[in-house]
């Protein structure tokens, strides 16, 4: 059953706040909620959250044969599916339209801005290579999973290792990470997903991050991938307000702000994780 | 006396008036057995008996009282209201203080009530009523106009209406509120200042066992660092 839609004395209110320049939660407009990080027991997992929403996504890699084609490169597969466990919202087996936008976005990031040197991922030519499989699951939905589930999927690959190969001859040796320290993903930049909402009433600028509510209540979503080095990879906007240019390329220089921000906390948590790890090569 | 009990665990409780509350169910033919996860307890003489659990889906109780948002209409008869339970209530448009079969309410779809459950059956969708049906006075209950409405889990939901409890109180002592508790995991609060009513918001958040489960005096150092 899908929820009813929030009541007028919500909507009148959040409207009403926003106006003041005052969100629910105490944030600043175009301050987003601090991310958290955990990581599993298995190289390239990693748990995601933003506020109550949370996301997980995962990493595997196995060896296929890649097809004629395109003999040289590697292929990265993304599973994403909103089940009913992020929100009752949601329901099996129907994706919804914001399913629909979350994994149409997570393939243009991941996928087509090139986040992974898929040549690197060759084994031998036209008979191996690599297929990783990034599996993303929503977990719960406080609003603005797009960005959450982006973060978490740049993570996992960032996070992630796969086993060193060898090739003698017409053999492929796979060194176990016990025998061979097992080689992280060559990646060629990490791009951040942020999202702003707008509101019918022109007078409440752009908010960065919404929540749920907030998210429901505005009259269109802007979504801006970039990278800290400011090269854009995806601005969505489906509808919803018209904007003027000046206003996207404000925007614009927000999120390469904030894109370093989280670009410098990825690093330092990537860090973190691996000092906890011990990879022991005998 | 904290005994914790599974779905299924039978229960043993024995008093000559005995009288089950949620989470209790007796089979045919006797055995009692609990229908939810949680602290098995009772009251001082033995009498009543419940299980007091946590859980974020509500299931309607009768009496209890609840916050809801009408989602459509029964042609003039009355309305649909989501409770945030697995069905939508009916609400009749008499069943209100001073109501008439002319003089019905004015509700909007999207509008707020406080109301009781009336009727809550296994095989049937929950009935509200906006009255005391004795009376015919409204007790309260009615049409909830402004505020905002705070969700919550449904434990934080019951010691909210604890007399004891310190939260509302503490936040009546720093701005001035008028609040409604609904046992449905919705709270509704309304203050004439927006940047109290986020206060509150912010408060109940950290409250929750499932958040931080803050006690009363870290609200209160949590209080003092917002601008109020």
């Amino acid at each position: 059953m899908r929820p009813p839609s929030p009541s007028i004395p919500e909507k009148e209110f959040v409207v009403e706040a926003l106006k003041q320049g005052l969100r629910l939660d105490g944030r600043a407009a175009l301050e987003m909620r601090r991310p958290t990080l955990t990581f599993g027991p298995d190289l390239g997992w990693v748990d995601c959250s933003l506020g109550k929403t949370r996301v997980l996504a995962q990493v595997e890699a196995k060896m296929v044969k890649p097809p004629p084609e395109r003999p040289f490169e590697g292929q990265i597969t993304i599973h994403s599916e909103i089940s009913p466990m992020a929100s009752s919202e949601y329901e099996q087996g129907r994706p919804s339209e914001e399913e629909v936008t979350i994994t149409r976005m997570l393939d243009k990031i991941i996928r087509r801005s090139d986040v992974v040197d898929k040549e690197s991922l060759c084994i031998q030519s036209g008979q191996r290579v690599w297929n990783l499989r990034l599996t993303v699951h929503f977990l719960a939905d406080s609003g603005n999973m797009l960005d959450c589930a982006c973060l978490a999927a740049i993570v996992a690959l960032k996070h992630f290792r796969r086993p060193e190969v060898e090739v003698v001859g017409d053999e492929v040796i796979v060194h176990p990470p016990t025998e061979r320290a097992p080689m992280p993903l060559s990646m060629h930049h990490t791009p951040f997903c942020l999202t702003f909402a707008y509101f019918q009433d022109t007078s409440i600028p752009a908010i960065l991050d919404p929540n749920r509510l907030e998210q429901r209540l505005s009259a269109g979503v802007m979504s801006i991938a970039l990278n800290a080095q400011r090269e854009l990879c995806v601005v969505q906007k489906a509808g919803g307000v018209p904007l003027p240019p000046t206003e996207i390329l404000r925007i614009v220089g927000v999120s390469t702000e904030k894109s370093k921000e989280l670009d410098k906390f990825v690093k330092e948590r990537l860090e973190d994780d691996w000092k906890t790890r011990k990879v022991e090569v005998v | 006396m904290a005994d914790i009990v599974l779905p299924g665990e039978s229960v043993n409780a024995k008093h000559p008036n005995l009288k089950l509350g949620p989470g209790l169910l007796q089979l045919p033919g006797g055995p009692l057995i609990s229908t939810k996860a949680g602290t098995l307890r009772h009251n001082s003489n033995r009498s009543k008996w419940y299980v007091e659990s946590n859980s974020r889906r509500y299931v309607p109780a009768a009496q209890e009282a609840v916050i809801g948002v009408v989602v459509g209409k029964n042609g003039a008869e009355g309305f649909r209201v989501d409770i945030g339970g697995p069905h939508n209530a009916n609400l009749d448009a008499l069943a209100f203080e001073g109501a008439t079969k002319r003089n019905r309410p004015n509700l909007k779809v999207g509008s707020l009530l406080y109301a009781r459950v009336s009727l809550s059956h296994k095989d049937m969708e929950p009935e509200l009523e906006c009255f005391d049906a004795q009376t015919r006075k409204s007790e309260g209950y009615g049409e909830l106009k402004g505020g905002f409405v705070i969700s919550c889990s449904l434990k934080t939901c019951r010691q909210l209406l604890d007399p004891n409890h310190f939260l509302i109180p503490l936040l009546g002592s720093k701005f001035p509120l008028d609040a409604a508790v609904g046992l449905n995991g919705r709270v509704w609060v309304k203050s004439k200042e927006p940047k109290h009513v986020i206060a509150a918001v912010r408060c109940m958040e950290r409250v929750d066992p499932e958040g931080e489960n803050l006690d009363g005096k870290s609200v209160n150092e949590f209080l003092d660092t917002l601008d109020i």
